[in-house]
């Protein structure tokens, strides 16, 4: 092989560190070949473009989302079980310590996010239109923009695994270790470009949907009037508007600090480096919030829906939501107690964190409350619904036991925080959006996911995160800390570390189980025929499945709370689900773009250009992103309206009128 | 559509007739100005750091008005007056978190 080309393929392709690259790099190839090959064989090349890719439809956008969700899930859970396998048992050579560094830090990263965030936004925007009776979000150009910001971030992100390397500092990414005098790699400015990009996108979303649902809900729904599916995402929006500028903010100095050579977060010229970690932590403690609070939103609709009843104390759950929401901007110090910020400070945000669990029990009670004495049935969104109780309810207490301070100093960056977090963040979030998953299922794609398959995943994937994440605990008070790539034998680790690992292998089992659900039930899956597979109390169960693409031919009046539910009581829900012809007027829809896709891409370039510093490759991005933007601003021809007739015929075909 | 696109459409209509592009140019300018100033102020050391502190936190509160009414409208507007909640609440997470980062970090002035 020529030398140079030699030291490309080590410096970039990193060909030189072993068979995991190499297989990737196959897989990969072999994945993308196959992808082209299926496109250009079906001819579907131009059905990719025209129906998805410019799409600006919010149903479209929220499958892409999911279906990027699920892949960065196994992305992510495959590094985890790289990391369980090298950690099962002492002295193990499977990683070498770089080699771990990096897979933890990808493993956080991805699944916080990459997989968390898109599969809220998958909710968002699958759910929240349909149920306020709206016919797409206030913003639907942004909201595919949002859509491809995070999509091609997100593969910037991934692409650092076979080119130029892996970020390596954690996904807390603390300076003064990611400054360039520590961490010279390209991997850190992977990390950094890839959030910053995905993260104008996520911001973009929670002004979209806050908009959406204050400004565009259906005559008749008053606030108090909404579900509480709705009611979570307006407390995440919240959320997410205030407190992803700090991470940009976070993100865009100590870019500043690597490549412009500024010194906000060094030792030197008065830098603090704990500034980095004050400011990563007032976005990074509301956002496990923004992940956690959409799925409180998943199980009070499953809850009401399969006990048969409205839910309990509905008023106290649209305040423990907002409450849960302010509260989540006064505990961020609690991640860094042993900074040593002082007795006052910590006792603060300790007191400030134990509240939270105060709004978070009314929340579970008011679920207990609403199963009790109703008429159970368990299919499997309210499976996972019961399984994340008693999980969540181990989680928040040892939550509770990590927010005394000066316990904290023993716990801190030990496997009992791992557990803890691990512990709340899949219980509430994975839980949750599995339930959801599951429970919206059939109005994504007009079948049910087979139940029996189901219910095998249900259980490894539950047994399965016990195994795991029970023994973690006592290894942390046994003394093991986060992030060792490996441990001496005779600290009696072992056993636990084993077990762990198991589990984490039951968990993957479980996950496989899904996708075969998945795979299995496109063919012979349950077809949902009226719509409203699970007797549904609110607004997007009145529609077909799936729903047509202007989601409402004519927008209903809203006159309850669980509106579907009290028509049916009443023997009137006909009224939603037969349309009155003449009632049917010409639907003005957004025109679809392939301008948002390419500004994703243009973001991609710009930001691989800054990664490795190559400034034309920047700034063609860049360039790129202003065109798409101006292109817009000179565009007034953008929406079209469908006629009255075309409505009507569609209708007609699906037995409506 | 509902709101969002009949707004679009209405694009060079009556409800958008009043934003001269004067209006525009006038809160770019004053908002270059404005960044201008705190640039030659932090660049030239014209002042003290506490005193500059001040002036420069000043300017942007400046900053932020002159965003709020040139650009983002905040005086217009119908329906309930959802926005004035909205940035009441941004101001206080906004001080709140201002302030309390003052007093968390300000740890170092005793470590060294």
């Amino acid at each position: 092989m020529p030398a140079a080309l030699k030291q490309f393929t080590d410096t970039y392709l990193m060909w030189n560190e072993g068979y995991l690259i190499w297989i990737s790099d196959i897989l990969i190839a072999l994945t993308s070949i196959g992808i082209v090959a299926t496109l250009t064989y079906f001819k579907k090349w131009k059905w990719l473009w025209k129906e998805w890719l410019t799409s600006v439809d919010h149903k479209r956008i929220g499958i892409m989302y999911l279906i990027a969700a699920l892949l960065m899930m196994f992305r992510g859970g495959a590094d985890a079980m790289l990391l369980r396998t090298q950690l099962a048992s002492p002295n193990s050579h499977f990683l070498t310590a770089e080699h771990y560094d990096q897979i933890f830090t990808t493993h956080g990263t991805i699944m916080i996010l990459f997989m968390a965030m898109p599969m809220i936004f998958a909710m968002f925007n699958i759910v929240v239109p349909l149920q306020i009776g709206a016919r797409d979000v206030a913003f639907p150009y942004l909201n595919a923009i949002s859509f491809w910001l995070f999509f091609f971030g997100a593969m910037l992100f991934n692409i650092s695994f076979v080119f130029g390397g892996s970020p390596d500092a954690g996904w807390v990414s603390y300076p003064p270790l990611t400054e360039l005098g520590f961490d010279k790699g390209p991997g850190e400015n992977f990390y950094l470009l890839s959030l910053q990009i995905s993260g104008i996108g996520s911001i973009a979303t929670g002004i979209n949907f806050l908009a959406t649902i204050l400004k565009m809900r259906a005559p008749g729904m008053k606030l108090m009037r909404m579900p509480l599916f709705t009611w979570s995402v307006v407390a995440a929006s919240i959320v997410i508007i205030f407190a992803f500028p700090a991470l940009t903010i976070a993100l865009a100095l100590l870019m500043l600090d690597r490549i412009v050579g500024t010194h906000f977060f060094t030792m030197l010229h008065g830098g603090d480096p704990m500034m980095f970690v004050n400011l990563f932590w007032i976005w990074g403690h509301p956002e496990v919030y923004i992940v956690v609070l959409p799925a409180f939103g998943v199980f009070s609709e499953v809850v009401a829906t399969f006990a048969r009843k409205r839910i309990f104390g509905y008023t106290s759950m649209v305040a423990s939501l907002l409450l849960i929401s302010v509260i989540s901007y006064f505990v961020w110090a609690h991640h860094f107690f042993t900074m040593g910020a002082g007795a006052d400070v910590n006792t603060f945000f300790a007191v400030a964190s134990m509240m939270v669990a105060i709004p978070t029990g009314v929340k579970v009670f008011n679920w207990l409350f609403t199963m009790f004495r109703g008429r159970i049935s368990f299919e499997l969104p309210m499976l996972w619904t019961l399984a994340f109780v008693p999980n969540f309810i181990i989680g928040g207490a040892t939550g509770v036991m990590l927010a005394v301070a000066p316990a904290d100093y023993q716990y801190h960056n030990s496997y009992f925080l791992i557990a803890h977090f691990h512990q709340v963040l899949i219980a509430g979030p994975v839980f949750g959006l599995i339930a959801g998953m599951y429970f919206w299922w059939p109005k994504m794609f007009g079948f049910k996911l087979d139940e029996k398959i189901g219910r095998i995943a249900f259980w490894l994937f539950n047994i399965g995160f016990y195994v795991c994440f029970m023994p973690q605990y006592a290894l942390g008070f046994k003394g093991m800390q986060r992030r060792m790539y490996t441990y001496p034998a005779g600290m009696g680790w072992h056993t636990l570390n084993l077990i762990s690992t198991i589990g984490a292998y039951i968990m993957g089992l479980g996950f496989l189980f899904i996708v075969v659900q998945i795979v299995y039930s496109i063919k012979y899956g349950e077809r949902d025929l009226t719509g409203d597979p699970w007797n549904g109390r609110t607004l997007e169960w009145s529609l077909p499945s799936p729903a047509p693409h202007y989601n409402f031919a004519v927008i209903p009046t809203v006159t309850d709370r669980d509106m579907l539910w009290v028509m049916k009581q009443e023997g009137r829900e006909g009224e939603l689900r037969r349309i009155n012809p003449d009632a049917i007027a010409d639907i003005h829809m957004p025109k679809n773009s392939g301008r948002p896709f390419l500004m994703g891409l243009a973001f991609f370039v710009a930001g691989f250009g800054f990664v490795f510093n190559w400034y034309v490759l920047a700034v063609i991005g860049l360039v790129g992103v202003a065109l798409t933007m101006i292109l817009r601003a000179f565009e007034w021809d953008d929406e079209y309206h469908i006629l009255a007739e075309e409505v009507r015929e569609v209708e007609a075909a699906l037995g409506r009128l | 559509m509902s709101t969002s696109t009949d707004k679009l459409t209405q694009g060079n209509g009556p409800s958008h007739a009043k934003h001269r592009s004067g209006q525009y140019v006038l809160g770019y300018l004053l908002s270059l100005v404005l960044t201008a100033i705190s640039f030659a102020l932090a660049l030239t050391h014209a002042m003290h750091v506490a005193p500059l502190m001040i002036v420069m936190t000043i300017l942007a509160g400046f900053q932020i008005v002159v965003q709020l009414f040139f650009f983002m409208h905040v005086t217009e507007g119908d329906g309930p007056p959802y926005h004035s909640l909205a940035l009441i609440l941004g101001l206080i997470f906004t001080f709140a978190i201002a302030l309390m980062s003052v007093w968390i970090m300000g740890f170092g002035s005793q470590v060294s």
